[in-house]
């Protein structure tokens, strides 16, 4: 390998893993307070890739910046989100873990179909919001609005980290799971602080939704499902429930895709999920993450 | 067994855990002769279900080896441990809810059936007879724990003494040789205690089996052990007969503090 | 020791039960009841057979052990290709069909079986969510492998698989592995696996080879996930990979979950009217997919064990209680 394809699919790798950390972050914020994998969480980058779809142009012809497209983007993916909460979730949460997931699929598969039936099964084709050159750096291109998106990826990571670690109700959610009862007395809205994470977490969505529009403008109805499960794997990789471990999963996730596919391309969806096997079965709670046994 | 046997049926040598560099449990010596009864006692945290834990193959020792029956027993999984004669109870009851009084004996029993799938499938003589023999075996077991007429219910249905005691059974049903119990008596009303005491009595004379205890009710300690062993801090303080025991300062001063703090 | 009478009795009623119902099916169909629609109608109930068995056996992994698999449809899918091979291998040589097909879901089904061993082993040391994704992982691999090798076709389409499978010859194979699974699960097996469920910590210490039963458990659930696949493959004549995706896997346990986790007549229930449900709404087909999601929303919320809990039908209940109903016929001793 040269080193300048190397470093072109060492960028790719991280654009890829950046958007598979930004969707990771919204299924470990999810699972990591109510312990349940939020299936629908793949279908609100579709939601949110569809906002951008029909708003971009909106936003050109009035002549606002294209931008704004984004801010509408995540309004409408932030509805969508806390919608499904209250209307599906809320009602399962406390009949256990079986129900809890199949709400999640059964809405994967509402929110799959609402889409097909409002806007068909043909891909649409989302306009670009920036045009940004590319510029050649010892023989290797670098697309400008590839780093762009990783710069926005990684600056999303971050503002979620500070936002978790340091503010009032950041603590609250990392003290909901922890004992529930106990952050109850201690004054915490519990359902409040859910329906936030998954608003949260639904607006990431939205920016998600963005970069992959960045990448790849097709946007289907089913775009979101395999893309989600993918995310949950690079969430589980890194350690569920824990921000770094989404974006470490995520950003190895994306790697591992874009070398694999250079030697074996029909292949690397397996080389992928194989190495998340023998990672769960080394380090059953993922990279980052605690073994906590039980206790007899 | 008629003759006279010296092996001892537990023996524990110079056991010990290590978690992440604190010693729960650290040069544990103990053995338990045929028929013997003997109580493992001390202080809240002081690594007793640990010590449980270790024998059941349910932690593996750090240091040190045990014994059952003179055979070494160290990494052996939980059910090869049983299936050598070691059953035990849990602190926190843990019993298989959702399945009824009979089921939850007969599932401790699967050791002992020989049917394969296709006499299951086919329901062959061999099954009918299998089947059959447990459930009298079972109905023998719960009516020894005083739980007779209580088969087809569930065992999350049971009041909290008769969860007990069907522990009890379930354990009696892998047929062992030693038995731990693990504070039997907790939660139970004096009237219940009582009970508990005449059933573990019959199944030592019944059964010829040995018996260790954790409990914290020391005046049933007193009452039943031959000899007491205490731990605290994961290390054995105090060794003895149950009068030795009751008037060892390092004992009093375990459970009651010293005078000076 | 004899069988004990009550059993013998029941066992024979179930079998007369069943003995009609075939005889409603069939004269339904050679009636023409249906009109021009016949083969349509027959090609539904053919669907609800087979997917009874995935179905009913997947309950096994879910209902029985009380664990989440999502990754049946791997299993059902070595099922169908290793069914088709070896069927297409047979056919034209003289044999009679149904003992191709028999022979082609047999080895369907061990090849499923072995599958089922295989990712067991390492796959349920894991438990919960963890156990989940993982065979979901699986089951992709298995995908994958299938889009990649020469003798699946490569990834494209595998067509002209004979088609073996009618529905009478289908009704029978459903009942035979609907039975199997039943006598499973009410013998020494399905009780151990239960209290694996309940306690697994309580299991070992009863004595109880955990990993053993749950793998072999998870290996019995695979086989007739593959029979069952090996049946989709000769009703279907041509598969491609991607059918046996992430959300057909998702379907199975939905139909699993709706009909009850611990029965299997929820199973056989469910399975039949959620996998004919789609068919039937085939007029709305933009709205049904929209329709079957609401329900199952609505099931979770209202009735979050499923629709039959863990209720199971017997038919020697339900005739002694029509039989008490008539008050000359009181039976001794009651």
């Amino acid at each position: 390998m040269t080193l300048s394809l190397f470093i072109q699919s060492l960028i790719n790798g991280l654009n890829q893993g950046a958007i598979y950390a930004l969707i990771a972050l919204g299924y470990t914020m999810v699972y990591g307070i109510i312990r349940m994998i939020n299936f629908a969480h793949g279908d609100f980058i579709m939601i949110g890739s569809y906002t951008l779809f029909y708003t971009i142009p909106v936003m050109v012809n009035i002549g606002m910046p294209a931008w704004m497209a984004v801010a509408i983007a995540v309004v409408v993916c932030t509805v969508v989100g806390i919608l499904v909460e209250t209307i599906a979730y809320k009602p399962v949460r406390k009949a256990g873990a079986m129900s809890a997931l199949i709400t999640a699929l059964a809405m994967s598969i509402f929110l799959e179909n609402l889409a097909m039936a409002l806007f068909g099964a043909k891909p649409h084709n989302v306009q670009k919001i920036f045009t940004l050159p590319t510029i050649t750096v010892a023989g290797v291109a670098l697309p400008l609005n590839v780093l762009l998106t990783i710069g926005i990826g990684v600056a999303m990571m971050l503002l979620m980290q500070i936002f978790i670690k340091k503010t009032k109700i950041g603590k609250a959610m990392r003290a909901v799971p922890q004992d529930r009862d106990a952050a109850i007395l201690s004054g915490i809205n519990v359902d409040k602080i859910i329906t936030l994470t998954f608003a949260i977490g639904s607006g990431l969505a939205a920016i998600a939704a963005l970069m992959y529009c960045a990448k790849y403008p097709r946007v289907t109805n089913d775009m979101g499902s395999m893309m989600g499960i993918k995310a949950f794997i690079a969430a589980v990789f890194g350690g569920i429930g824990i921000i770094p471990g989404a974006m470490l999963g995520g950003i190895l996730v994306g790697l591992i895709e874009i070398f694999v596919k250079l030697y074996a391309p029909g292949w690397y969806e397996a080389i992928t999920y194989s190495i998340l096997i023998v990672i769960l079965l080394v380090k059953p709670s993922g990279i980052l993450g605690k073994n906590v046994g039980e206790k007899v | 067994m008629a003759e006279k046997n010296n092996t001892p049926v537990l023996k524990a040598q110079n056991l010990g855990i290590q978690f992440g560099g604190l010693k729960a449990v650290d040069d544990f010596n103990m053995e338990i002769g045929q028929s013997e009864l003997v109580g493992l006692i001390g202080p809240n945290g002081a690594g007793k279900t640990t010590v449980f834990n270790l024998i059941t193959g349910v932690y593996k020792p750090t240091e040190g080896s045990f014994y059952l029956n003179g055979k070494k027993m160290n990494g052996k999984k939980t059910h090869q441990i049983v299936e050598a004669g070691i059953a035990r109870t849990f602190q926190n009851i843990r019993l298989f809810k959702k399945m009824t009084v009979i089921d939850n004996v007969k599932a401790a029993m699967q050791e002992k059936t020989t049917y394969n799938m296709a006499d299951a499938v086919f329901r062959t003589k061999k099954y009918w007879a299998e089947e059959a023999a447990l459930t009298k075996r079972a109905k023998e077991l719960l009516e020894i724990v005083h739980l007779a007429g209580k088969e087809e219910l569930l065992a999350a249905n049971l009041p909290y003494g008769q969860q007990r005691r069907l522990e009890i059974a379930r354990a009696l049903a892998t047929d062992m040789k030693l038995l731990l119990l693990d504070e039997p008596a907790a939660g139970m009303n004096p009237t219940e205690t009582e009970e508990l005491l005449e059933i573990i009595n019959f199944i030592r004379d019944e059964f010829k089996i040995s018996v260790l205890l954790i409990e914290h009710d020391m005046s049933l300690v007193m009452k039943i052990c031959q000899r007491i062993q205490v731990l605290d801090f994961g290390t054995t303080i105090a060794a003895g007969t149950p009068q030795e025991i009751a008037s060892n300062p390092k004992v009093i001063e375990a459970y009651l503090g010293k005078d000076d703090e | 020791m004899k069988m004990p009478k009550k059993y013998k009795r029941s066992y024979l009623l179930n079998f007369l039960g069943l003995l009609l119902l075939y005889g409603i099916f069939v004269a339904m169909f050679e009636s023409q009841i249906f009109g021009t629609s016949t083969t349509y109608v027959k090609g539904i109930f053919t669907t609800a057979c087979y997917t009874i068995v995935m179905v009913t056996s997947l309950n096994l992994v879910v209902g029985c052990m009380g664990e989440f698999s999502l990754g049946h449809a791997g299993f059902v899918s070595v099922g169908a290709y290793f069914s088709a091979i070896t069927s297409n291998a047979l056919v034209g040589k003289g044999i009679p069909d149904l003992l191709i097909l028999i022979i082609a879901l047999l080895v369907g089904g061990l090849a499923a079986g072995l599958t089922g061993v295989l990712v067991g082993i390492p796959a349920l040391r894991l438990r919960g969510d963890y156990l989940a994704i993982v065979t979901v992982a699986f089951a992709e691999i298995i995908r994958v492998c299938f889009c990649n090798f020469e003798f699946t076709g490569g990834g494209k389409t595998m067509s002209g698989i004979a088609k073996l499978a009618d529905f009478y010859w289908a009704f029978w194979i459903m009942v035979v592995c609907v039975t199997i699974m039943f006598m499973y699960v009410r013998s020494r097996y399905g009780r151990t696996v239960k209290s694996i469920r309940e306690d697994y910590i309580a299991a070992a210490a009863s004595g109880i080879n955990v990993t053993y039963y749950k793998v072999l458990t998870f290996a019995v659930a695979a086989f007739f996930a593959g029979v069952g696949g090996g049946l989709y493959a000769h009703y279907m004549t041509a598969m491609i990979p991607t059918n046996f995706n992430f959300n057909y896997s998702a379907e199975l346990l939905s139909e699993v979950i709706i009909g009850g986790t611990g029965s299997l007549t929820g199973s056989v229930i469910g399975a039949a009217f959620l996998s004919s449900l789609p068919e039937l709404m085939r007029q709305f087909s933009t709205y049904r997919m929209l329709a079957y999601s609401i329900v199952l929303v609505l099931v979770m919320i209202f009735r979050p064990g499923g629709i039959f809990g863990t209720w199971e039908f017997s038919l020697t209940r339900l005739l002694e209680k029509f039989d008490r109903r008539r008050p000359h016929v009181q039976k001794e001793g009651e």
